[in-house]
């Protein structure tokens, strides 16, 4: 039996990991073909580098992530606060709008951006770019960042608030003396999903960009012409990254529950 | 006095939430010069195969998600607890790397010259055609969304009590039929949260099935796409798509809601 | 000695639905008061009006003879130790108590004194540098009393201090929080709904039902003397019994005619007949005015705790010796043992 759960984690870890690894492998490859290693080489990475479009949607993408992610974080954070203290009906209507984006699919999401958009284009005689971009993803980003706070205050000691105001401090100075240290991680982890989706994101970026490439929108409009090992290089670089910042976090979390001694 | 500072989420979520989404009923219901019709939603029906192709895409690809998903989550939640999470990263691991690289990595594995056939090819056997099928369209959809099936149902299972478990062996259950008696109905709110996290992004893709399925094999995705950047630019017939896609997609979150209120919960 | 808050004629609501009515109160300097009721009673309500962090509707609240109904609870000199301690969960124990210091930008040495004279205090030194998550629960409810005391205020707030421990802890802590109260000479308003806890810690219980006082008075006053049968039942166990006063000093329970010591009822009124359980003798069955069938017996530790149905009535009575189940016995009581009261509301 657990030689047999073994066998099927492996057979599953190969299916989620084989077609990276041949991107990989044939990141190197001295030719275009993907079927028959002919030789080892760089060049496909020094060409990425030399890749103009690439670069500069590489730029695009991490000014839209970090100007949309700071901003609904922002935002969200303002927001859960609010939502907390609403009463049942209103918190629920909220609440369920906040989740629209999350359970709607992303391309109702981006059509419907798009509409709103080319309407206020229209009459307000601005272009799709940057602005439109950072607005579709603080759409879809805020309601991560609410949705990681809210759980906090439910795990708070709701007297916690009151208690700084007992001892002295002022509404203000006990909103971040007391609640938001124990809000906190939410909030972290609220901005870095949000962060990490507008990444990543390709849909409603596709939608809403204009003429404004993002590094997923660049990446679609090449694998529509043909196999590139360019594309295989950036994969390479990119699945790089994702491990480190993993595995780091990772190690930082088990460091932290270590501390807490919670595990070994 | 709280209440005040979230009014410019409420603000925002507004314009940029409820706002489009009426915009897009205005546009299903509305003809170009803003006068009502109902031809639009009409029109949707003349695709009812596509439609109904992309459910079943969809349908095959969350139940092969559950098939393969559901004894990794099991494996994953009886390992050691020191390794649980190791491991755990390691099968999310891929999908932290975007999706458009890992459904271009099939098509350089399903094509023609591809790796597969290639193999095939040292055999004598094939070409065979991989890519451009439906099958590859299917694949593509499980191989994008499998972690999306995994961590609920992971999550949901390695939270049943184990008091539970020897409770059931103490009253006399086997192992096989505690799982079966125990395990799966608790893990049932897991299973339902993967379905949605998995169908409605099947169901909604118009790129598996651009890069895999070829020309040939157009989903309700493409049929959107295709009225607002494609060639035949007609937004009031993408939204009525929209539309119908959304109210697919808010039945199957219905029918769903009623093993499970707690969808949220599980996705975090 | 003086009055160190008053309420006069507090009102709240809540959505339209009414909290408290018309609360007058005068609670004097340096005194242990507790609010007790049962839940929903508006204990807490009036604890948090006096803490500052609910405005009442109507009414003032004066601390030293000045109203300080518009005064937010951070330059109020009273502090609060809530329920659930509502300690900071990102500071150590040390960082929690020196919280409200370190807020009124102390300095660190006087700081420093004065948190460690609370930790000897609550018997805690040593712990200065602990996560308050890491405590017990009769530990945090330590840090809490530390943290609140440390301010020096004039009145501590208590809202259920002891609800999360368990029973050997509570009686603890118990006599811990009236050692403080004696050493620091200070006021103490207590809220609970045992009244076990209220009779023994304070020197006036104020017993509180539906948003309204019932009865303020020392500990003994209020056992002894229940204003009402609201209050006899939940101060302690009650016979409550349906009687008619005959005239002054004369009542009638179960057909038999009683010797008491109330009067002012009217002639032929019918009244609640309150009689403690250890107030009531068992004896022998033939020479008593009220006869009755043991039912069950039931071992209590100190006494015996026993259900006699005679009449219509099912008497409870506290004996040190036990009578067999199935007995015919007398019940006797002196006419001091009976309580009379106006009958109650029904609602």
């Amino acid at each position: 039996m657990k030689k047999l759960s073994k066998l099927y984690l492996a057979l599953v870890m190969l299916f989620l990991y084989a077609p990276i690894f041949v991107l990989i492998v044939f990141s190197f490859n001295t030719t275009k073909s993907h079927t028959i290693l002919s030789g080892f080489t760089f060049d496909w990475y020094i060409r990425l580098f030399n890749n103009r479009l690439i670069m500069s949607s590489l730029l695009n993408t991490i000014i839209v992530a970090v100007a949309a992610s700071v901003c609904s974080t922002i935002l969200g954070t303002a927001a859960a606060i609010g939502i907390n203290n609403m009463k049942k009906l209103p918190r629920t209507v909220v609440m369920n709008v906040t989740n629209m984006p999350i359970i709607n699919p992303e391309i109702v999401t981006g059509v419907s951006l798009m509409l709103l958009f080319v309407f206020f284009a229209a009459r307000m005689h601005f272009e799709f770019g940057y602005v439109t971009l950072i607005l579709a993803h603080i759409t879809f980003d805020v309601p991560y960042v609410i949705l990681n706070i809210m759980p906090k205050f439910r795990q708070m000691d709701p007297n916690l608030y009151e208690a700084a105001q007992d001892l002295g401090c002022g509404p203000v100075s006990a909103f971040f003396k007391a609640v938001l240290p124990e809000i906190m991680p939410g909030v972290v982890s609220g901005f870095l999903m949000a962060f990490t989706f507008s990444l990543d994101d390709f849909v409603v970026s596709y939608f809403t960009s204009g003429t404004t490439q993002t590094l997923p929108i660049t990446i679609y409009s090449m694998t529509r012409r043909k196999i590139s090992p360019e594309i295989n290089a950036l994969s390479t670089i990119i699945f790089i990254v994702v491990v480190v910042v993993i595995v780091t976090k990772n190690l930082i979390e088990r460091r932290n529950l270590r501390r807490r001694g919670v595990i070994k | 006095m709280k209440r005040i500072i979230s009014m410019p989420y409420l603000l925002f979520s507004a314009v940029f939430i409820v706002v489009p989404l009426l915009m897009v009923a205005y546009f299903a219901f509305t003809d170009g010069d803003g006068n009502f019709t109902m031809q639009y939603v009409a029109n949707v029906a003349q695709y009812t195969n596509i439609f109904i192709r992309s459910v079943w895409l969809a349908a095959v690809a969350t139940v092969v998600c559950i098939i393969i998903a559901y004894p990794v989550a099991m494996i994953l939640s009886r390992i050691d607890v020191s390794y649980q999470s190791t491991v755990l990263m390691i099968v999310m691991l891929p999908m932290w790397m975007n999706f458009l690289l890992r459904t271009y990595a099939w098509m350089t594995i399903l094509g023609n010259n591809g790796l597969i056939n290639s193999f095939l090819g040292l055999f004598g056997l094939g070409p065979y055609r991989l890519l451009n099928t439906q099958g590859a369209v299917i694949l593509g959809m499980v191989y994008d969304y499998l972690p999306f099936m995994i961590l609920p149902v992971y999550n949901v299972i390695v939270k049943i009590d184990k008091s539970i478990i020897d409770a059931a062996h103490d009253l006399g259950c086997s192992s096989f039929k505690t799982v079966v008696k125990i395990v799966m109905p608790l893990s049932l709110p897991g299973v339902m949260s993967g379905i949605t996290m998995v169908f409605v992004p099947a169901i909604s893709t118009f790129i598996i099935s651009r890069m895999l399925g070829g020309g040939g094999n157009l989903l309700i995705g493409d049929l959107i796409e295709m009225q607002f950047l494609g060639n035949s630019y007609n937004p009031n017939l993408g939204a009525a798509m929209s539309l119908v896609l959304m109210v697919i997609v808010l039945l199957i979150m219905v029918i769903l809601n009623q093993f499970d209120d707690d969808v949220d919960s599980v996705l975090m | 000695m003086n009055n160190i808050i008053s309420l006069k004629n507090v009102a709240v609501s809540f959505d339209g639905e009414k909290i408290l009515h018309d609360i007058n109160l005068d609670i004097k300097d340096k005194e242990f008061v507790t609010f007790l009721g049962p839940s929903g009673c508006g204990k807490t309500t009036t604890l948090r009006i006096i803490a500052g962090f609910l405005k009442p509707d109507s009414g003032s609240v004066e601390f030293e003879g000045k109203v300080i109904n518009d005064v937010p609870p951070h330059k109020r000199n009273v502090n609060t130790v809530f329920q659930r301690y509502a300690l900071f969960p990102h500071l150590n124990v040390y960082e929690n108590i020196a919280f409200g210091l370190k807020v009124k930008k102390l300095d660190n040495k006087e700081i420093k004194n004065r948190v460690s004279e609370m930790l000897a205090l609550v018997n805690l030194r040593g712990f200065e540098k602990r996560s308050v998550s890491r405590l017990s629960g009769g530990q945090q409810q330590r840090v809490a009393i530390a943290r609140a005391l440390v301010n020096r205020p004039k009145v501590l707030l208590l809202d259920e201090p002891l609800g999360a421990l368990d029973l050997k802890l509570r009686k603890e802590m118990q006599i811990e929080l009236k050692r403080i109260q004696k050493s620091l000479e200070i006021t103490f308003i207590y809220v609970t709904h045992d009244q076990e806890e209220a009779l023994t810690m304070s020197d006036t219980v104020v017993v509180m039902k539906d948003g309204n006082i019932q009865q303020i008075g020392s500990p003994v006053d209020i056992y002894n003397e229940p204003t009402n049968a609201f209050v006899a039942d939940f101060i302690g166990e009650s016979n409550i019994i349906d009687g008619k006063m005959i005239k002054d000093f004369l009542v009638e329970i179960s057909g038999r005619e009683f010797e008491c010591v109330d009067s002012g009822f009217g002639n032929n009124t019918a009244v609640d007949v309150v009689i403690r359980p250890e107030d009531v003798d068992i004896t022998a069955s033939d020479d008593a005015k009220i006869t009755g069938v043991v039912k069950s017996v039931t071992f209590k530790g100190v006494h015996y705790e026993m259900s006699v149905e005679a009449y219509d009535n099912r008497w409870l009575v506290h004996s040190t010796k036990a009578a067999e189940v199935g007995r015919n016995v007398g019940l006797s009581f002196g006419p001091d043992d009976i309580h009379i009261m106006r009958k109650r509301e029904v609602k």
